[in-house]
């Protein structure tokens, strides 16, 4: 009898599973409805969740936003799903195959929030056609669109990140030259992501003479005594900061701990919002990082946003969290998105466009300081303007410094240094090319 | 009333020791075969190729690789998708460096290396067993880790530390679309099932159970344990290594060190303990459930129209997986191989059961 | 004698690296004693989880992979209770919860899985960690969150007219390593002195002899794992009050795992010894041997302390298979 009653209840719970995969495998089909679809990558989980929730929040908004007071793109509704990729690649890659399809005409574009995620996506875009943007993040050499002519690394990759970082220190200190013979210690989180600006930096290195000491952390970045004790040892002048997650409030907590002034570290755009330097409490007073568009604070939108989508219920976070840096960067990541659809109306006409389509307009991105002023974001976006060549379309950044309350940004905008990058990524790209064996685009020709 | 090996006389030794006695299991196998060959090709959607059925071809390689050390010679380990880090550097390097080499013998080479490595790491097998043996298995996932992570030659001087890789073409033949990838891997599969099959029937296999069921016993009648233990080693890490190659060509293109972590161990024996030790069929059901359950779990409530947050649906996901693997373990430990068995005992006597 | 040179060997090529980096003057007394200090700290927070490790290992012969989810979950609950009640408060629901949950562990899933092979338990346990993990963070939130023990952070210098700069130590490191040394005591006079504790030593012995005389298998289980909750929560409290208390923190006890191999599964002593070898041997070598392992091969940044830990404890195994203070097991057909 025992034997009998499990064994139903296995059949039982194989065929729900049964059933269940068969669901999924005979995908719905879709109307051909006025709607333009978003696909979302996003992590609300795990031992990213802290800083992936904002972001995630901020990006959602902004779809709502634009369907709740414009009434979509034009009139094109808005539509989008979100799916969690937990950071990690494999499950990445599930998302991006799930959602690439679904909608009137596929996904618009991805923004795959991992750098991991962006190295295996890329290789599917050039099949799939559809733009994978990183906002700050992704590839360095993925600015180059005659080699990667899916990927947009809109506003500035991590090589423009770390020359803008040594470049503001060089001011510091009073000319770049007087970088000779000072230590940099460059506290990266041991992945795609953390190693993306070594190449700079070392490019640098050679230039100003400085000394350049490699400390990785291993993901998630909670075990770093050992780093730190290597920091105390070399006693590095400055101590650069690429980590993402519970790994920068640790290192804050670790330079706490072990006496590093918080004046000497700066942070990567990345390591610089609310959940870095909260955990930290008082300690983290002092600490400098970089700006990627978007500050901390409330502007026209955020007026908007509480006028149109959270006092209606229909906000993805909670109320006071809206301005958190990294909202912001959420909602610039969407805002680029959807003005990207809006450039590419201009051309196809207004209806729900393919990701081919939404390229173009991509390419052809112009938002300038009036645009921005109309749009709502004065004061949290820099001008991009891209073309087919240039993927990124800007390469500026600022420097916010902690005072323990709140995020005070510094006067002045930094542009990186084109003139060492653009060699770098040529050669970078190229070898890409070879490898893969990519037949290079002629943008000449396209335009 | 149809399954009945009544009337199936078996007249030769090769009759009797064939791999599926009995007539309606070949005529079952063969009906599989030919419709995974020839029907799911033109069903599937590239949704389905890419997310459910290339990983689960390539982890069911790669369980089966773990089964036979663990189902079959008894040795346990949790550090095997370190085997399969091996076998996707080690491709990637053959073929990045010699362009000329068939994939096949890349493929083949990959495997081989992954063997040397795992025997290296099966060493400490000699001298400690069970538990203690899986944790120090864990010293090859972490080192392996840290090493393609750190050593600049292993990933071609990157600057990121990933790499990625060409589409693979052998023959002429360029494998770039789904179905293609699907059919080659799906060939490539059922090749190293036969010889995994036939190396469990064989004296080697034998002894790996030998060494599995009682070590000294085993000793006492003449089985060598260092060419018992080893030997195992070096073929499961022989399949995973083929297999962890084939996850990086076939299947990620692109990959960090990070691609083969702890979470990929684990997964894998969460395949063959769910599927069933010692047994060729439960691999490929512990790889279908693992691969497909967290999917299945997170797509759930969007297809049943319950509106749930995506961090709500992820929480969820991960109880309900932690729930159904308890629960499997509760109600069937022998994995879902034994259930087959049953089901297939049942249908024996069916529709008179007594 | 003979049978033991594997051992002595390995002793001493342990103790020459652990003094190299003085004899060859690549460090100065001062930074060498910090980073010393630095490593016991350490050890003491993985000899708390490997605590639990052992506790469950000896009693239950599980191997329990769900300790990492558990430190997370404790942790969790305190630091949001916390928030609305003082914090003695919050560790006493805390308490209790873990008391709960290693009921409902020995309900549903220990006693059904009695008797099954170590790999199914384990398997188990991971199953239980995954529920934990997604349970932990359905109810407390998945954002970092605090735990004020009162301590301050800022460090302070010792000993400075000894050596050149200094030593810098944390209070906090302190109160953790004297918490430690209190809850090891605390335990071992629940084992001495106890009847429970006693029973519990009894079926670790041998679980039918004990189970023949009377003790009940079930409550001991129910005992052990409420400890172990216990323990859990001792250590996610220190850990997370001076990490903050995150999801990674169930990752941190994947470092528990050599300190138990090297400790002796068994061993309450191992667990505590092992941990502060672990400690001491992954930070001197990620700090003396990771630099000039970089150099010597071109590698792209250290970071050896990730495997250098389960290294150690491969080679101790393979000298002394079963652990430092495990008991000497011996096969017969």
């Amino acid at each position: 009898m025992r034997q009998a009653a499990k064994t139903r209840l296995l059949a039982t719970a194989a065929g729900v599973v049964l059933a269940a995969a068969a669901v999924t495998a005979s995908a719905p089909a879709f109307s051909q409805a006025k709607e333009q679809f978003f696909p979302v990558l996003s992590y609300r989980t795990g031992a990213y969740a802290p800083n992936g929730v904002p972001f995630a929040n901020g990006y959602v908004d902004y779809l709502k936003l634009v369907n709740a007071r414009d009434g979509g793109i034009n009139g094109v509704k808005i539509t989008f799903e979100e799916c969690e990729t937990g950071y990690a690649t494999d499950r990445g890659v599930e998302c991006y195959e799930r959602l690439k399809g679904k909608g009137p005409t596929g996904a618009t574009l991805f923004h795959p929030l991992s750098t991991g995620i962006t190295f295996a996506v890329t290789d599917k875009s050039f099949n799939d056609k559809i733009p994978i943007v990183t906002a700050g993040y992704g590839r360095a050499d993925s600015v180059d669109g005659t080699v990667f002519g899916w990927n947009f690394p809109l506003g500035g990759t991590y090589w423009d990140a770390a020359d803008i970082v040594v470049q503001y220190v060089g001011k510091k200190e009073g000319g770049l030259d007087k970088l000779k013979g000072k230590k940099i210690a460059l506290v990266y989180h041991d992945s795609p992501y953390g190693k993306e600006p070594i190449a700079l930096l070392q490019e640098r290195a050679k230039m100003h003479g400085y000394e350049l000491l490699l400390l990785p952390v291993t993901h998630p970045g909670v075990e770093q005594k050992a780093t730190w004790l290597q920091i105390r040892q070399q006693r590095p002048d400055y101590v650069f900061l690429w980590g993402w997650g519970v790994m920068n409030s640790t290192s804050i907590k670790e330079a706490v701990a072990t006496g590093y002034p918080r004046e000497k570290m700066y942070g990567v755009w990345w390591s610089g919002a609310e959940p870095d330097v909260t955990p930290a409490g008082d300690g983290a007073k002092g600490y400098n990082a970089l700006v990627f568009l978007a500050p901390a604070g409330q502007g026209a939108v955020h007026k908007d946003m509480l006028k149109y989508v959270y006092d209606k219920g229909q906000g993805t976070g909670k109320k006071e969290e809206i301005g958190d840096v990294l909202y912001n960067r959420g909602l610039t990541a969407a805002l680029m998105s959807v003005e990207a659809v809006k450039r590419a109306q201009v051309k196809y006409g207004k209806k729900p466009l393919k990701g081919e389509e939404v390229r173009w307009g991509l390419e052809n991105l112009a938002i300038d300081q009036g645009a921005i002023k109309k749009l709502g974001f004065e004061g949290f976006m820099t001008p991009i303007s891209t073309s087919c060549v240039d993927h990124a379309g800007g390469r500026s950044a600022t420097m916010h410094i902690w005072d323990g309350k709140k995020w005070n940004v510094q006067p002045g905008v930094y542009e990186a240094d084109q003139q060492i990058i653009k060699p770098m990524i040529r050669a970078s790209a190229e070898k890409y090319a070879a490898e893969k064996k990519i037949a290079k685009r002629d943008c000449a020709k396209e335009q | 009333m149809f399954y009945r090996e009544n009337g199936q006389y078996k007249t030769s030794y090769a009759a009797d020791q064939q791999m599926l006695p009995i007539l309606q299991d070949r005529v079952l196998m063969a009906g599989v075969i030919v419709f995974a060959f020839a029907v799911v090709p033109f069903l599937a959607s590239d949704y389905l190729f890419l997310s459910l059925l290339i990983p689960f071809l390539i982890l069911a390689l790669a369980a089966i690789g773990l089964n036979l050390l663990v189902g079959y010679c008894g040795q346990i380990s949790i550090g095997h998708a370190a085997f399969m880090a091996v076998g996707a550097y080690a491709a990637y390097n053959l073929a990045l460096r010699i362009p000329q080499l068939n994939f096949l013998v890349v493929l083949v080479l990959a495997g081989l290396i992954a063997a040397a490595v795992g025997m290296l790491f099966g060493i400490p097998s000699l001298r400690i067993k069970g538990l203690y043996l899986a944790v120090a298995t864990l010293a090859a996932q972490f080192f392996m880790d840290w090493l393609f992570a750190r050593v600049k030659w292993f990933t071609d001087y990157s600057s990121s530390g990933s790499v990625s890789t060409a589409p693979v073409e052998m023959f002429g033949w360029k494998i770039d679309t789904p179905t293609e990838k699907y059919v080659f891997l799906l060939a490539v599969l059922i090749v190293f099932t036969l010889v995994a099959k036939n190396l469990v029937r064989s004296h080697i296999g034998r002894a790996w159970m030998a060494m599995r069921d009682m070590d000294v016993a085993a000793e006492v009648i003449g089985i060598r344990p260092v060419y018992a233990k080893l030997s195992a080693f070096a073929v499961s890490s022989f399949y995973v290594g083929v297999a962890g190659a084939l996850w990086g060509f076939m299947h990620l293109g692109a990959w960090e060190p990070l691609a083969f972590n702890l979470t990929l161990s684990l997964n894998l024996l969460f395949m063959i303990i769910i599927g069933g030790m010692g047994s060729l069929l439960g691999s490929y059901f512990g790889a279908a459930f693992i691969v497909v359950l967290p999917i299945l779990l997170n797509q759930f409530p969007a297809m049943l129209g319950i509106p749930l947050s995506t961090a709500m649906v992820s929480h969820l996901e991960l109880m309900i997986f932690g729930i159904l693997i308890v629960f499997f373990l509760i109600v069937e430990p022998h994995g879902l191989a034994r259930l087959w068995a049953i089901g297939k005992e049942k249908l024996r006597l069916w529709p008179f059961p007594h | 004698m003979k049978k033991n040179l594997p051992s002595i060997v390995l002793g001493f090529a342990l103790l020459a690296g652990l003094v190299a980096p003085l004899a060859t003057g690549a460090s100065d007394p001062g930074f060498y004693t910090e980073v010393l200090l630095g490593g016991l700290m350490a050890g003491v927070l993985y000899s708390l989880v490997a605590l639990g490790f052992a506790l469950i290992f000896k009693a239950s012969g599980v191997f329990n992979f769900a300790q990492g989810a558990m430190v997370l979950f404790a942790a969790l609950a305190v630091a949001r209770l916390a928030e609305r009640m003082p914090l003695w408060a919050a560790i006493l629901i805390g308490i209790v919860i873990m008391v709960a949950l290693a009921w409902i562990i020995e309900r549903l899933v220990l006693r059904p899985l009695v008797n099954q092979e170590g790999v199914a338990l384990l398997m188990a346990t991971l199953g239980v960690s995954y529920f934990l993990d997604g349970f932990g963070q359905t109810v407390w939130g998945s954002d970092i969150y605090k735990i004020e023990l009162g301590i301050p952070k800022e460090p302070v210098m010792i000993l400075d007219g000894m050596f050149k700069g200094g030593i810098l130590v944390n209070k906090e490191d302190f109160v953790a390593a004297l918490v430690a040394a209190a809850l090891v005591g605390a335990l071992t006079l629940f084992f001495q002195k106890t009847a429970t504790g006693r029973a519990l030593r009894a079926v670790a012995d041998d679980h039918q002899a004990a189970q023949s005389i009377g003790i009940p298998l079930n409550r001991i289980w129910v005992i052990v794992w409420s400890v172990a909750g216990i323990v859990a929560l001792v250590a996610g409290v220190i850990w997370g009050s001076k990490l903050g208390v995150q999801f990674s923190l169930s990752q941190v006890a994947l470092k528990a795992l050599p300190v138990v191999i090297l400790g002796g599964f068994t061993s309450v002593a191992g667990a505590i010894v092992g941990g502060l070898i672990i400690g001491v041997g992954e930070k001197m070598a990620e700090v003396f041997l990771g630099p000039v392992l970089v150099k010597a091969f071109d590698l792209a940044g250290g970071g050896i302390e990730n495997w250098f830990a389960y290294v150690l404890a491969l080679l101790f195994l393979l000298v002394r298979p079963e652990g430092l203070f495990g008991e000497k097991h011996i096969d017969r057909v």
